[in-house]
């Protein structure tokens, strides 16, 4: 067998990447255009991204689509982890296979029908739709990520550590928040920063379920560029592309530095023992 | 039973045999459940003050299931569990005096040696002044102040056992139960935590309550010990007289090494027992004490360390000697262990101390050997 690389292998890498990569490279490069059109190449700028800074309704999109993705993302965590505490701890009961197939569900429905019901629901429920009914939307659908998430870090979890610290004198709710969530945090925090970040960038069920006044951004940027696109969409883009990158890259090494500060101790400790 | 012959080890320390002692646990009566499966079946079992007291049993006989009910982790179907007189049914595991050292130790892995031994402590809602002294005392005596800010994940197996330990005696608990407390540890680190143990249990005054399913571990610690087996309570005895006294084929089996002989009662008299071999040609007189009758068939119990063997063609007698054929030979350094025939399927086996240094054996494989023991030297068992 032959380690080294086949034009086979440099090939398909190079394709694979070209594919998932250049669409959002090209975003990038027109984003710096001195021209309007966002075909022709007219040289290196940053105006528009000082246009974008300027323009309020942008900025103010912006900000919606922050807080609802900010308070979504944390309505979601308490109640996936509720869900997934239940669904992991509470033993046999009956309808629980039901209810965890039912957790699932969500992650494969066409956001569209999720979309359309819950319009329904708020119109049945004569809410006014806004802020808070695109919130709850989010909320509803990001909650079964959490839960899945949260899930995933419990189902290795000793109880025996539960029942260590009842059989040391302390309740159980105190049990939970001095003993279980510390335990299960790295779950709960990746379940939140996925729930931010779905929330950050759903448009199908934002749609649906906003009304005047509360326009997200990628509401904002989907309805400007029917109207034709021009470079500032792509300087938008370009900071939102930046930040995402910049958190996955920041959460991959903190987990493996930890990991591999935990792997340093543990070799230490056998190395030590006495 | 041969009683007279054995008494418990520390004899100033035995307040099982005296009636009007006052048990500090007691089970009464107690079945556990889980839907069809019966853990615990209708046990009683009195636990006394300061006793080191061991549960011993395979696995799934309902030795952790009595623990667990104990700490409140489990509620007895039927029947009670008591604690200093009190009916503790309906107390939750938060507010019992009890304090449990678990197999996995259940280490918080989020917190360090000193934090985690002073958790309990913070539970009371204890003077911080007072808990350092007792964090610190901790430490000293399970000697890990040099590990104190350290976390879990940073120890070996013998020191994260040390910090279960440490915080499961940090509250002072009137009892401590210990679930396989050394079954995670090396061989020789074991026997050294044993005795580390019997010493604290000593200084601390405290009832310790032991679940293990090593045997050796229940005979050096505990003062008594009650064997288990399918939820139920065997035989329940001080360490001597479970290895010399078993009052069942299961006990004796489970404890240690035994030649199990299977006889028929020839007679009994004031002098003893006297039992005819029922796969060979030879007679067992026994001063073990038995209900059976002439014409029973028993079984006739006896440790290989009882059993001399000497090389010899013949014996001038048949009672209590057997002619046998080395079948195989086990140098363990300490002993030897010859199994010798007695017919073509049954074999007896004999522990030999190697008091001299000699390397060429005097007794070899397919030697004729004459098998002999005491009079004193084994139980009949009867069930």
């Amino acid at each position: 067998m032959r380690n080294g690389p086949t034009w086979f292998n440099v090939t398909s890498l190079v394709l694979g990447f070209a594919f998932l990569y250049l669409p959002i490279v090209l975003l990038v490069i027109f984003s710096f255009n001195e021209s309007r059109l966002v075909t022709v190449w007219g040289g290196f700028s940053t105006k528009w991204y000082v246009e974008m800074l300027r323009n309020d309704q942008l900025i103010d999109a912006f900000w919606v689509t922050i807080k609802v993705a900010f308070l979504s993302a944390s309505v979601a965590t308490v109640l996936g982890t509720m869900a997934a505490l239940v669904l992991v701890r509470s033993g046999r009961f009956a309808g629980r296979s039901l209810f965890s197939g039912m957790i699932f569900a969500p992650l494969v429905m066409p956001e569209v029908i999720l979309g359309l019901s819950l319009l329904l629901l708020f119109v049945s429920m004569d809410q006014a739709r806004g802020f808070w009914t695109v919130m709850l939307a989010h909320t509803t659908f990001a909650m079964c990520y959490v839960a899945v998430v949260v899930q995933s870090r419990l189902v290795g979890f000793d109880k025996s550590i539960e029942e260590a610290a009842e059989d040391l004198g302390c309740p159980p709710v105190r049990t939970f928040f001095l003993v279980t969530l510390p335990i299960i945090l790295p779950g709960v925090i990746a379940g939140w920063m996925l729930a931010f970040t779905l929330s950050l960038d759903d448009l199908v069920i934002a749609s649906f379920t906003t009304g005047p006044g509360a326009t997200t951004l990628p509401m904002k940027i989907y309805s400007q560029v029917r109207l034709g696109v021009t470079p500032e969409i792509n300087a938008v883009c370009t900071v939102l592309v930046g930040f995402v990158t910049i958190g996955v890259i920041a959460a991959s090494l903190a987990t493996k530095r930890q990991h591999l500060q935990r792997e340093r101790d543990e070799r230490a400790a056998i190395a030590n023992a006495d | 039973m041969a009683k007279k012959a054995i008494g418990p080890v520390r004899r100033s320390f035995a307040p099982w045999e005296d009636p009007s002692a006052v048990p500090f646990i007691e089970f009464r009566n107690v079945t556990k459940r889980f839907g069809d499966f019966t853990a615990v079946n209708n046990l009683s079992l009195k636990i006394f003050e300061r006793e080191f007291f061991a549960l011993l049993g395979g696995s799934g006989c309902g030795k952790t299931t009595m623990m667990r009910m104990l700490a409140g982790f489990e509620t007895p179907t039927q029947g009670q569990v008591l604690l200093a007189g009190q009916d503790l049914s309906g107390v939750p595991p938060y507010r019992r005096p009890v304090n449990m050292m678990f197999q996995s130790y259940a280490l918080f892995p989020h917190m360090s040696v000193e934090a985690n031994i002073a958790f309990g402590l913070k539970q009371d809602k204890m003077g911080k002044a007072d808990i350092e002294a007792r964090v610190a005392e901790m430490l000293r005596l399970t000697k890990l102040e040099p590990f104190a800010k350290r976390k879990p994940h940073q120890l070996s197996g013998g020191q994260r056992q040390r910090v279960a330990l440490a915080r499961s005696l940090a509250k002072r608990p009137k009892v401590l139960l210990l679930d396989e407390p050394l079954g995670a540890l090396d061989r020789k680190l074991r026997e050294e935590t044993q005795f580390e143990l019997m010493d604290l249990q000593e200084e601390l005054k405290m009832t310790f309550l032991v679940v293990t399913h090593d045997q050796e571990e229940a005979m050096t610690m505990a003062d008594r010990i009650a064997v288990m087996d399918a939820g139920e309570i065997v035989q329940v005895a001080t360490p001597p007289e479970i290895y010399e006294a078993p009052n069942s084929r299961f006990v004796a089996d489970f404890i240690g090494d035994v030649n199990m002989i299977e006889a028929k009662v020839i007679e009994t008299s004031e002098d003893g027992t006297r039992l005819q071999a029922a796969s060979a040609d030879f007679v067992i007189q026994t001063t073990s004490e038995t209900t059976a009758r002439p014409g029973d068939t028993v079984w006739y119990a006896i440790r290989p360390e009882k059993v001399r063997l000497v090389a010899g063609d013949t014996s001038p007698s048949n009672i209590n000697a057997a002619a046998a054929v080395v079948w195989d030979i086990a140098y363990l350094g300490d002993v030897s262990i010859f199994n010798a025939r007695i017919n073509e399927t049954d074999v007896l086996r004999s522990t030999v101390t190697n008091a001299t240094r000699l390397v060429e054996r005097p007794i070899t494989w397919d030697d004729r050997v004459i098998l002999s023991w005491d009079q004193d030297a084994g139980v009949i068992l009867t069930k």
